[in-house]
């Protein structure tokens, strides 16, 4: 039996959440809704007696200034059309959980021993004149996702106005039944082995079912097992464990598998892509710097790690969470941001987070052709995954300090979610350098904070596919911020006070990789999955082992420190629990109520997985080269850009995230004189006493990946390096982050065009290689996404190649930082850097339906000549404002300098240091790499030009006082006079809801 | 020899803003600064008799899942010390009742609204008379305002300021009062001591000056002794030149403008007033 309490907005008080979801319906929908008032319901199990359910809905469930609420009655009778939409069962449902413990502890006194659950839906009240349909399409196109929700629809001919709803309770109907199936892999065929990777969506190719065969038959493993009761069969705990921990999203196959590269020339053996190029470069770059290597911890760990300071370290790490923001945008987003904020707080002995990034990339929100089965509107990711990345970062009080989002069709089938998180952490902490692990064989494993659930089951190999008609419901989670927070306000205590010996985080993969890991820096491990806490009754072992529910930490604790630690999680009220302990047996061993289920070697687990072998073929792609005039209209022609998805402002997205509590932000997002310019690069001051700084940027150039995944893996260095320089950072100071998130690359019935896909993916590793080594600029961690297609009935959406790459570090004045805007009238425009003809893949070209093929070429010599000078200038004071060339070209930056400065300016475009064919349009759009725009004081002149000396850069002209922009062509007439506030009009308008 | 100041910043259970609200209390000059876990409070390990200056900092107590500060303010309200038969609340109370400073910033205004401890018209503290609600914008914000402060305010936190700037960072920020009779008194008493406001100081009703619709663009307020304090905009926000969202273009102060609120309470506690 359960209880309904309705709470409401009270007569006349203005129901914010009602009207946005009035303007969603209008927006998206176009229907004739006058008003959407919300209810919120709280379903209450437990037997409260009428006067307790009163007292919580009077107490912490309302608030009387505006709100009123009803016990088991409808409490809003006013609608044409009601919705209420609640979770499915055992979805996270973080505000019942929060009601749950505060009507517990309201009520602790006289509610005994009782155990009290409540599950929150939400009403929406409808008023206008639409019809059961079109609140059917409200209903599941915005107001509810029904993988995780469910929805019920009543129009007033069908409420019963005395009782309102009945109580409904989603209860995951699990009983303890735990079992353990068996398999004789023996006599398996080929056939059969696929089969059973299909069935049971493990995500295994036939040579890794076949190890796992081959390991099953060993004399030796079969005595082993035997000794401690089991036979020569595979449980399914072990071969879900081995499922998770070969899975491509773990393993990185692709990255660790021999490839044969042919282009039209030669062939070339690759044995490795990871440790060829992106280790191999990351090493030459250390040796290079010699006592200046400032890395302490690469690749090894769930974060890397860099020198700060003599007394403190920086940990960064980025992540992506493609594949559960598709289903669900806003709890995978959610996931993706809470979830890699525990890597770099899982890393050495555990960091303090400093900043969050997020670069998205959707559809168009404006998508409006058909869209194939099980794929969300565009519109609705974006809305989604911002509010999850919201409440992720903001609840978790880590600044969201820089990002972007990219705009392509592609990525319809997949959108891209990428979250990166840096931490802090002292160099040494107990007398121990803090960015390494250790752990000694009888250290109590414990895991500490959320519970276990069947959330996020099969994450890790559900991420390893397409999407496709079978993905799993259960492979989406919704993160809790606040119980994270408590875990982690814990953790740090506990940190400082030496209580643990090492700490990781659990992901993909759950126990089975975090213990797993773990393991290996002792030698072996003994877990009981039966200690572990779950959320409710009914799983199985093997789901205990692999689930992904969120907020959970592993960690390695001395044995004499258990009590303390226990007791301190207790305290601070975060659960923690002993499941095993940590070994040298050389064993990956689990039992459930003390009978083993799974007893792998640590080796086979770990280094078992059979190596791939790939091949790629290099064929460059030809594209139509585009033919069309000079545009008549320029002013029109401006518009048009600054209005293009990649170009235009995405301030409504930003302010809706906190940049800036901890206190230490310097270069924010926005700034300018209207704090509405877009920032190239964000800088912040770890220390609050101090002004030494971070910087942190990005580059992502996908477009260009349509032309040459080498340039494009160029360009994306080269524009996160400049974007750091821009701001004021120091070449020599900065490390590097790798992701890639590329289409399936590996040749199959459904990639027919893999060996193309792998080549793109080799040369960008190789452009990694030659461009981090170029710029000393090292990469630390990175991460692979290689599934990142929809594959359903005849349909197959595959995303452009994308590789985001991040950069770290550190600025030893932030005082000396500059930001992109325009200071003063008559300060000289400098542009820095040769502008060539390389519209391939342009925002100007996209203008047109056309790609073209001159990709943007990054000539490495001459950009770190250029950004070693402009660190020196901008060192010097010489720099008013400075501001990156990129999406849109010199104009695009041009403009942006100028109207977030809120003045005008005036350029000559025959001072621009040009190369190719003589066109306006091609000098102003061309979007060639390793350019500024700078604006200086005339009387730094002198100075500036000498200390660019030897660098392309040139005085094009100066900022006026005036508002207008204006610029003179090749033929030495102004070509373009335009206001700074129509353009800057045109560049907020798009995305401005 | 002048008095103590024995400053403490309660966190846990969701606030995130501690670390710089300890620092403001540190560049104003406080003796002690303690942030302490509200567990320890709990427990019986701290204190709150022990400390002068209350600082609640802004995060999202429990999320904010029931409305902001909603869980965290039933928590004050039923959670008992351990060893004792009190309730936290009581203790703050006393607190109260010593004539001692309590500021709450965001979430922690929320939070002392919520309690009924602002505007605790006729020193009642417990009766909840105004809120703090959804934006009407209907969604959360982060953005700098110019606030006003109100120099007939009994406020000891405003005195002597005049037009300054902080963020406001919240999705629930509105200033709802209960009744036109609350409000009047507010208003009587002076106690909305900031209110959001354009450039050249005069209060603003409009968005985004008014970041959030508050009525009477009440931006915080006191209690009649001036000594509670809450307020939607940061003022830890901006202890330094470089936090100002424009230092690259403005000539700054070196200081922050957010000090000058924490240093109104040092010196107060200081003053004989105390």
């Amino acid at each position: 039996m359960a209880d309904r309490i309705e709470v409401g907005f009270k007569k006349g008080i203005r129901d914010a959440l009602g009207e946005k979801i009035k303007r969603r319906i209008s927006d998206n929908f176009s229907l004739p809704v006058e008003k959407v008032s919300t209810v919120e319901v709280y379903t209450i199990e437990g037997g409260l007696t009428k006067a307790q359910l009163k007292e919580a809905a009077a107490g912490p469930l309302s608030d009387p200034v505006i709100q009123n609420y009803t016990v088991n009655k409808p409490l809003s009778i006013d609608f044409d059309w009601l919705i209420e939409v609640g979770f499915r069962p055992g979805v996270t449902d973080n505000v019942g959980k929060t009601a749950r413990e505060a009507i517990e502890l309201l009520l602790r006194e006289s509610s005994g021993a009782r155990k009290i659950s409540v599950y929150t839906s939400r009403q929406y009240l409808l008023r206008g004149k639409i019809s059961r349909t079109d609140t059917a399409m409200i209903a599941s196109g915005l107001l509810a996702n029904d993988l995780i929700e469910r929805h019920q629809i009543f129009g007033p001919a069908e409420f019963n106005f005395t009782s309102g709803l009945p109580a409904y309770v989603p209860h995951v109907l699990g009983e303890d039944k735990p079992a353990v199936e068996e398999i004789n892999l023996a006599g398996f065929n080929d056939d059969q082995l696929l089969k059973i990777s299909q069935d049971k969506l493990l995500a295994l190719n036939l040579e890794e079912m076949k190890a796992m065969q081959k390991y099953f038959q060993q004399k030796s493993i079969v005595a082993a097992r035997g000794k401690i009761g089991l036979s020569e069969n595979i449980t399914d705990v072990e071969l879900e464990c081995l499922a998770q921990t070969w899975s491509e999203h773990c393993k990185h196959k692709i990255f660790n598998s021999q490839i044969t590269y042919t282009t039209s020339g030669a062939k070339l053996t690759i044995d490795s892509l990871f440790k060829t190029y992106i280790k191999g470069s990351t090493a030459q770059i250390r040796k290079a710097k010699g006592k200046k290597d400032f890395c302490l911890s690469v690749f090894v760990d769930n974060a890397g790690i860099i020198k700060f300071n003599d007394n403190y370290n920086l940990v960064f790490k980025v992540e992506t969470h493609n594949s559960p923001s598709a289903l669900d945008p806003y709890g995978g987003a959610l996931t993706g941001i809470v979830g890699v904020n525990r890597d770099p707080f899982g890393t050495g002995i555990g960091a303090k987070l400093i900043f969050n990034t997020d670069v998205f990339c959707f559809a168009s929100p404006f998508y409006q052709k058909k869209l194939p089965p099980r794929i969300l509107h565009p519109r609705r990711i974006y809305e989604g995954v911002r509010e999850g990345v919201e409440h992720g970062g903001n609840k978790s009080g880590i600044p969201t300090v820089n990002g972007s989002i990219v705009f392509d069709d592609r990525y319809l089938g997949k959108p891209l979610v990428y979250c990166g998180t840096a931490g802090f952490m002292p160099a040494r902490l107990n007398g121990k350098a803090t960015h390494t692990k250790e752990i000694m064989p009888g250290d109590a494993i414990i895991m500490t904070g959320g519970r276990i659930g069947k959330d996020g089951i099969h994450g890790a190999t559900f991420s390893s596919e397409e999407l496709h008609e079978g993905s799993p419901v259960t492979a989406v989670q919704i993160g809790d911020p606040i119980t994270q927070k408590k875990m982690t306000d814990f953790l740090l205590v506990a940190r400082n006070r030496g209580l643990y010996r090492a700490i990781t985080d659990n992901g993909a993969g759950g126990l089975s990789s975090s213990v797993g890991e773990m393991a290996t820096y002792c030698g072996g491990c003994r877990i009981d999955l039966a200690l572990a806490p779950l959320k409710y009754p009914g799983l199985q072992p093997w789901e205990i082992l692999v689930s992904e529910a969120q907020e959970r930490m592993t960690l390695a604790v001395d044995p004499k420190k258990v009590k303390q630690f226990i007791a301190l999680a207790k305290k601070m009220d975060v659960e923690a629990t002993v499941l095993g302990k940590f070994t040298d047996s050389g064993k990956f061993h689990v039992l459930y109520c003390k009978k083993t289920v799974a007893f792998l070697d640590m080796e086979f687990l770990h280094d078992g997985v059979p190596q791939l072998k790939l091949a790629a073929r290099w064929q460059p792609p030809k594209n139509k080269e585009p033919n069309f005039p000079e545009p008549v209209n320029w002013g029109k022609a401006l518009k048009q850009m600054l209005a293009r998805l990649n170009i235009c402002s995405k301030e409504s997205v930003v302010r809706q995230y906190d940049h800036e509590v901890q206190a230490g932000s310097v270069i924010k997002p926005l700034v300018g004189v209207a704090n509405d310019g877009p920032s190239d690069a964000a800088v912040i001051r770890p220390i609050l006493d101090s002004m030494e700084g971070v910087v942190v940027a990005h580059g992502i150039c996908p477009r260009y990946s349509d032309i040459d995944t080498y340039h494009m893996t160029a360009c994306a260095i080269d524009e996160a390096v400049r974007n750091a320089v821009a701001v004021g950072a120091d070449l020599d100071c900065l490390a590097g982050l790798d992701n890639f998130c590329w289409c399936d690359p590996v040749k199959s019935a459904k990639t027919p065009d893999g060996e193309y896909k792998l080549a793109q993916l080799v040369r960008s590793n190789m452009a990694i290689f030659d461009y981090t080594t170029a710029y000393g600029v090292p990469c630390i961690s990175g991460k692979d996404s290689m599934k990142n297609d929809y594959s359903i009935g005849k349909t197959k959406i595959s995303i452009p190649p994308s590789l985001l790459y991040s950069v770290i570090g550190k600025i030893q004045d932030v005082r000396k930082a500059v930001t992109m805007d325009a200071k003063r009238p008559q300060d000289l425009v400098y542009v820095l850097g040769e502008t060539k003809d390389e519209l391939g893949g342009s925002e100007w070209f996209a203008l047109h339906d056309a790609v073209g093929n001159n990709v943007p070429k990054v000539d490495a010599e001459c950009a770190r000549k250029m950004y070693r000078a402009l660190h020196k200038a901008i060192g010097a004071g010489l720099v008013a404002s400075c501001h990156d060339c990129s999406d849109g070209g010199l104009v695009v930056a041009l403009m942006e300098t100028a109207f977030a400065g809120g003045l005008g300016m005036n350029v000559d475009l025959k001072y621009v240091p040009y190369q190719g064919k003589k066109r306006n349009d091609y000098i102003l759009f061309s979007e060639t790499a390793s350019r500024f725009v700078v604006t200086i004081h005339p009387s730094a002149k002198a100075k500036f030009d000498k200390i660019m000396a030897g660098n392309a850069i040139s005085e094009i002209g100066f900022v006026a006082g005036n508002e207008l922009f204006q610029i003179t062509g090749l033929n030495g007439r102004l070509i373009i006079k335009e206001k700074i506030s129509k353009l800057k009009e045109a560049w907020q308008k798009p995305l401005n809801f | 020899m002048s008095r103590k100041v024995k400053a403490i910043v309660l966190t846990g259970n969701g606030t995130n803003c501690e670390m710089e609200m300890a620092h403001a209390c540190k560049l104003a000059g406080a003796d002690v600064i303690d942030i302490v876990h509200l567990s320890e409070l709990l427990y019986g390990e701290k204190r709150l008799a022990d400390y002068s200056f209350l600082n609640l900092p802004g995060g999202f107590l429990d999320g904010d899942d029931l409305g902001s500060a909603k869980a965290g303010a039933n928590r004050f309200l039923h959670a008992r010390i351990a060893g004792h038969q009190e309730i936290l609340f009581a203790d703050l109370i006393d607190f109260i009742a010593a004539g001692k400073l309590i500021l709450g910033v965001c979430n922690g205004f929320q939070l002392m609204v919520k309690l009924g401890l602002l505007p605790g018209l006729e020193s009642n503290y417990t009766a909840q008379s105004t809120t703090l609600t959804f934006n009407d914008s209907g969604r959360f914000e982060d953005r700098w305002v110019y606030l006003k402060a109100n120099a007939q305010s009994p406020c000891v936190f405003t005195k002597g300021l005049d037009v300054v700037y902080y963020p406001v960072r919240h999705g629930e920020g509105k200033f709802v009062p209960a009744s036109a009779t609350v409000l009047k008194q507010i208003a009587r008493k002076n106690l909305f001591a900031f209110q959001y406001c354009d450039a050249d100081g005069l209060p603003a009703m409009q968005y985004p000056a008014n970041p959030n619709g508050s009525i009477n663009a009440i931006a915080g307020i006191c209690n009649e002794t001036g000594r509670l304090f809450g307020l939607m905009p940061h003022p830890e926000a901006y202890l330094h030149r470089t936090n100002h969202p424009r230092w690259t273009r403005e000539c700054l102060s070196e200081e922050g403008q957010g000090i000058a609120i924490f240093r109104n309470a040092v010196n107060f506690i200081r003053s004989k007033e105390f």
